[in-house]
């Protein structure tokens, strides 16, 4: 059997394409992942993608996954593909000139870890770029959230570098985090 | 469905974050070490987009506008594969390219090529039941850029996937049989060297269709295989 297909950057000339806010072509994905009648709590999610230099990163893609509101997955390929009002748990932004971010979605519920038992409501993250030949996977946890203590993965992460993957309150139903690509207080990434 | 995503097959084939000749990447990876990441139901499913989101000539890139335009007329096709070699149907396959002359309609391209106003360069394709993608376009040219003096990008064809889960998220760039550019380009140069060959589509005369257009193929596999081995 043929190995798997390599990766290559997303390039500088993306947006056009991908996240076309600014372009003719329809847009398929969106910064806002809430439609009308979706359950749970709207949140609104803002940060900045920095490089090593501290510099926000102009030409980056977010991309975000997650549970619905109640730590459901129906609405994915483990599921019917259908659900909770068209909830779709994916949402996509290019960053702003500044590095920039900002969704507004809703607050995940809690999804089997891999050891069986709940994780801390959190988001799945990646990031590509001009300058990633292959993307980086993180994770977004929310600060106000007690379930953060017990989750397997943030306790796989040593403890003066988990506050890189929370976001901070900021506001009612207001979160905010920046992501470090590279340098001090650097975002963990993980392989998976 | 779900599927076991083997790390070995990742590192066999995808660049490493630091490049020493892509030099953009010198402010752009990590540092700290990754951490390995136990899969979990959030990384083992994935978003569902099918049919619903394509438009008419998405999947015709040279018909999108009023006129048609200027270049080569190809046709790009293939599979889209998991690591058993089985077919990944519907799933959404999003492509980008330059024009003819190697220019980006993106607003922040300053070569001095020409903009083609008949040609965009985006479209969406779904795999159908059986894997297989298939669009038209025009051959896209090379372009200069600033990584090093004199540098090229061999000619591409950006490619975005989704497959089965979020762990079969992929972002790559077809290239083109024979590209003399090959040897000078670090993009393509990072990728182990015995996994390069994957990226480069292969003249089809099969799939070429008669006064009308070359035809590629180009086959994609994406990570994830079956917990327990296929019956023979």
């Amino acid at each position: 059997m043929s190995g798997i297909t390599p990766s290559q950057t997303v390039g500088p000339y993306f947006a056009y394409a991908l996240t076309p806010t600014r372009y003719a072509l329809h847009e398929i994905f969106s910064t806002d992942l809430t439609g009308p009648g979706v359950e749970g709590t709207k949140i609104t999610l803002t940060g900045q993608v920095f490089d090593g230099d501290g510099v926000g990163i102009a030409d980056a893609m977010v991309e975000i996954w997650q549970a619905d509101s109640k730590g459901s997955l129906e609405h994915s390929t483990l599921g019917s593909g259908k659900a909770n009002s068209g909830f779709k748990g994916f949402g996509r932004a290019e960053s702003a000139a500044n590095g920039g971010y900002t969704f507004t979605t809703v607050k995940p519920g809690r999804v089997d870890g891999a050891d069986g038992k709940p994780q801390a409501p959190h988001l799945g993250v990646t990031i590509f770029a001009r300058g990633m030949l292959t993307h980086l996977f993180t994770r977004i946890y929310f600060e106000d959230e007690a379930s953060n203590a017990d989750d397997q993965i943030l306790n796989l992460v040593p403890a003066d570098r988990r506050h890189t993957l929370i976001a901070r309150k900021v506001g009612d139903n207001a979160y905010h985090l920046d992501i470090r690509i590279q340098g001090g207080d650097e975002t963990v990434f993980f392989h998976a | 469905m779900t599927l076991i995503y083997p790390r070995e097959s990742f590192f066999e084939a995808h660049p490493k974050h630091d490049s020493p000749t892509y030099r953009s990447t010198a402010k752009r990876h990590p540092k700290q070490p990754l951490i390995i990441l136990p899969h979990t139901k959030t990384e083992l499913s994935g978003p569902v987009y099918g049919h619903e989101v394509i438009s008419e000539f998405d999947n015709d890139l040279t018909r999108q506008h009023a006129g048609e335009p200027q270049g080569e007329r190809i046709i790009v096709q293939g599979r889209v594969l998991d690591e058993d070699g089985r077919p990944v149907p519907n799933t959404l396959v999003e492509v980008w390219q330059a024009n003819a002359a190697g220019r980006y309609v993106h607003v922040v391209d300053d070569h001095p090529a020409p903009l083609d106003p008949n040609f965009s360069g985006a479209g969406r394709i779904v795999t159908d039941e059986n894997g297989r993608y298939r669009f038209t376009s025009i051959k896209p040219g090379p372009y200069p850029w600033r990584n090093h003096h004199n540098a090229w990008r061999p000619a591409h064809i950006h490619f975005s996937l989704f497959g089965h889960s979020f762990l079969s998220r992929l972002v790559t760039q077809m290239y083109f049989e024979g590209d003399p550019l090959f040897p000078y380009d670090p993009i393509f140069n990072e990728i182990p060297e015995g996994a390069r060959d994957r990226l480069i589509s292969k003249f089809d005369l099969d799939v070429t269709e008669p006064e009308w257009a070359l035809g590629y193929t180009f086959d994609i596999v994406l990570r994830g295989r079956n917990a327990t081995p296929m019956e023979k």
